[in-house]
């Protein structure tokens, strides 16, 4: 048992420090749910691309590097370390791109990869509806045969749905066989959302910010050449995107470390008044720390040839909570000036901005209450019973 | 980077498991708690065997000069199985003291484990475990190390811990600063693995009764409120373990973070150990408020243990300074 890094893997990863000290833009970019800092980010998503820092997990035919799982949780950790911006394509990489690469087309793979990864189509993700949020499966969206055209007719709506403000095209679950199960007749679909029928009507957050959007459906021509995976396979190809969405791929424990961090830092300069915070900024960091070496285990355990299962709502339990609970800890050092965003504010608000942020963690990508009921099940192995 | 036991640690965790799950360890803490230790050195004599004694004995004194990732698997074990007597003293401290002092009780005899030696080290272990029964007791006093003699006995909530005041005697050899804190962090340590695993077993008995009692008309596991209790326990100890294996890696590789990342496992291993406890007790119900059930012995190991080799609190304000020292 060790931590060591090999000497590709410290090479990869002082590059990455090197390109990133030289490149991170030195103030923060506008907003990326705004109209403006969405094309700034998409510019930065061009500049990552460019020198080949967008995904590096991914093959090199994609702008990818051939990384190793271990080669990108250290990326991210500099990524956090170097304040990188916020990731504008996340959804669309690390939502659909997995399920491109294992049930997408040839076909599929060359039109829609590589201008994910150089930011030129940003990915919305389709999956709540007004009536199906944690109950993903009780969607109403239709999807109907359209023979003669050789396609699927949609109709329907779908909420919450991240970057779709703004963003180019979008991916979701709609229901072509009313008469199967809850679960069958299911199908995965691509679309662009500015498709005759389409309508967005952006949502602001709790942050004020349009961060996702419902969408609306009203006979959307979907081309056979769009559905991803088989007609009726949704549900199955589209777990294989929650499972990752929960796992590893999603929360990358740079994020945490990176903040824990800058948490003990605000205690250094504020904590002589606060005394009875010092532990839970000693909390925060152990948290941080516990979640870097678990992620290091399961990076093991994948490269050995393991996999991840219901585990991953271990995972997505505990980095949803300790993100609100760090930041909380930092609002409660501010004191009266916690409640300020933006200019004026200290460090322009990022511990606000960071704790509205964290905020959605506990409920996107099945509320925890779901996960908690999994962990039950699906891991202790309790009767599933009459919940 | 491998962050994983490898198959001997594997095995060697089995092979624990599968002698400790034979030999009714929970009657044996019983026996021992009553002064009656017959079945705990039985116990203690086949550990030996089995190599624990020896563990972080250096190989020129007979032992196995493992690592301290070794020595969490049979501690861990040792906690998930309840075994009574001064383990963490005996094979972890002590050994540390005795190579780095120069001196007192031989190495080879604790090896083997024909030896048996306690140690007080005030103010994080005030008292002495097991004082009756080892053979030399020892004291460590900032860096200098005594023999002991045992004083008056105190009573534990974990009657199977059995703790004595210590009287200071003969001076054995004095330790560098660096020396003795690396050697009470292995014993830190081993106290978290001994935490990790017995909250892992409240964790498991837990399951297994929420499964089988039924109120109501059903298993009280089917109800939300009971599967979340219990996923709480499983996301605790999770994050836990890593945080216990990766302090024994920084022991083990001698890194200047040792300190920070032993005291940040002790800190969260008895948080989470001690919210299954809680949990455990709260659903067994009135039955696990007996005496008689063994679940009980666990629940106060684990309290005993909380508080052993150094609060939470204490431990997070160490992790504090070192994580808020600024960096040279």
């Amino acid at each position: 048992m060790n931590l060591d890094l090999g000497d590709r893997e410290r090479a990869f990863r002082d590059e990455a420090r090197g390109w990133l000290e030289r490149h991170v833009p030195e103030s923060p970019l506008p907003h990326m749910d705004t109209a403006e800092g969405f094309e700034a980010h998409r510019r930065w998503e061009a500049a990552l691309a460019a020198d080949r820092w967008s995904v590096v997990s991914w093959p090199a035919a994609y702008l990818g590097r051939d990384a190793s799982l271990l080669e990108w949780v250290l990326f991210e950790e500099e990524y956090y370390r170097a304040g990188g911006p916020a990731r504008v394509a996340q959804n669309g990489i690390s939502l659909l791109a997995p399920i491109l690469f294992e049930y997408g087309t040839p076909g599929q793979r060359y039109r829609y990869l590589r201008p994910m990864a150089d930011g030129t189509e940003i990915w919305a993700q389709a999956w709540s509806e007004p009536e199906a949020g944690s109950d993903l499966a009780a969607l109403r969206s239709t999807a109907v045969r359209d023979e003669a055209r050789g396609g699927w007719i949609l109709n329907g709506q779908k909420t919450w749905s991240s970057r779709a403000a703004f963003a180019h095209r979008g991916f979701g679950l709609f229901r072509s066989d009313p008469a199967a199960g809850r679960h069958k007749g299911l199908t995965y679909f691509l679309f662009p959302l500015g498709a005759d029928g389409i309508t967005v009507r952006p949502i602001p957050k709790l942050d004020g910010h349009p961060g996702f959007a419902e969408i609306f459906f009203e006979d959307v021509f979907v081309p056979d050449t769009d559905v991803l995976g088989a007609p009726g396979d949704g549900w199955r190809v589209a777990m294989s995107t929650a499972g990752n969405e929960r796992g590893l791929s999603l929360r990358s424990p740079g994020r945490y470390r990176t903040a824990a961090d800058r948490l003990s830092a605000l205690w250094r300069e504020r904590g002589s008044g606060a005394a009875d915070l010092g532990d839970r900024v000693a909390n925060a960091w152990i948290a941080a720390q516990a979640y870097r070496l678990y992620t290091f285990g399961a990076v093991t355990r994948i490269s050995e040839g393991g996999g991840i299962g219901a585990e991953g709502s271990v995972n997505k339990i505990f980095w949803s909570e300790l993100d609100v609970r760090l930041h909380e800890t930092a609002l409660d050092l501010l004191g009266a000036e916690a409640e300020l965003r933006g200019t004026g504010a200290v460090a322009d608000g990022a511990w606000m901005d960071g704790y509205l942020f964290a905020l959605s963690g506990p409920i996107y990508a099945g509320t925890n209450e779901i996960q908690r009921d999994i962990v039950a099940e699906r891991v202790l192995g309790l009767p599933r019973g009459n919940r | 980077m491998r962050f994983s036991l490898n198959d001997e640690q594997r095995g060697f965790a089995q092979s624990l498991d599968d002698l400790l799950g034979d030999a009714d360890v929970p009657a044996a803490s019983r026996r021992w708690a009553d002064g009656d230790g017959a079945a705990g050195l039985k116990l203690w004599k086949r550990l030996a065997d089995l190599g624990v004694s020896a563990l972080c004995v250096p190989e020129a004194h007979g032992g196995l000069g493992a690592g301290p990732v070794d020595m969490v698997v049979a501690f861990e074990a040792l906690g998930r199985h309840l075994v009574p007597g001064p383990h963490v003293e005996s094979a972890v401290l002590a050994p540390a003291l005795l190579a780095a002092s120069g001196g007192g009780p031989g190495l080879d005899a604790l090896a083997d484990g024909t030896t048996m030696v306690t140690v007080a080290a005030p103010p994080l272990t005030p008292f002495a475990l097991d004082a009756d029964v080892a053979h030399e007791v020892l004291l460590l006093d900032g860096t200098t190390l005594f023999t002991a003699a045992a004083g008056e006995a105190r009573t534990s909530v974990d009657r199977s811990r059995r703790l004595f005041d210590v009287h200071r005697g003969e001076e054995v050899g004095r330790l560098e600063p660096a020396a003795a804190e690396r050697a009470l962090d292995g014993a830190v340590l081993a106290c978290s693995a001994q935490l990790l695993g017995a909250g892992e077993r409240a964790l498991a008995t837990t399951v297994e009764y929420a499964g089988s009692r039924r109120q109501f008309g059903r298993a009280i596991g089917e109800y939300q409120a009971v599967k979340h209790a219990l996923a709480d326990i499983r996301v605790a100890l999770d994050f836990a373990r890593p945080l216990v294996y990766g302090a024994a890696v920084s022991l083990g590789a001698g890194s200047p973070d040792a300190g920070r990342d032993v005291s940040a496992a002790k800190a969260a291993v008895s948080d989470a150990a001690y919210l299954a406890s809680r949990t455990a007790l709260q659903t067994h119900g009135a039955i696990g408020y007996t005496e008689e059930y063994d679940l009980g012995l666990w629940i106060n190991k684990i309290r005993a243990l909380t508080t052993a080799w150094g609060t939470p609190r204490h431990h997070r304000a160490r992790v504090l300074t070192a994580i808020t020292a600024v960096s040279p």
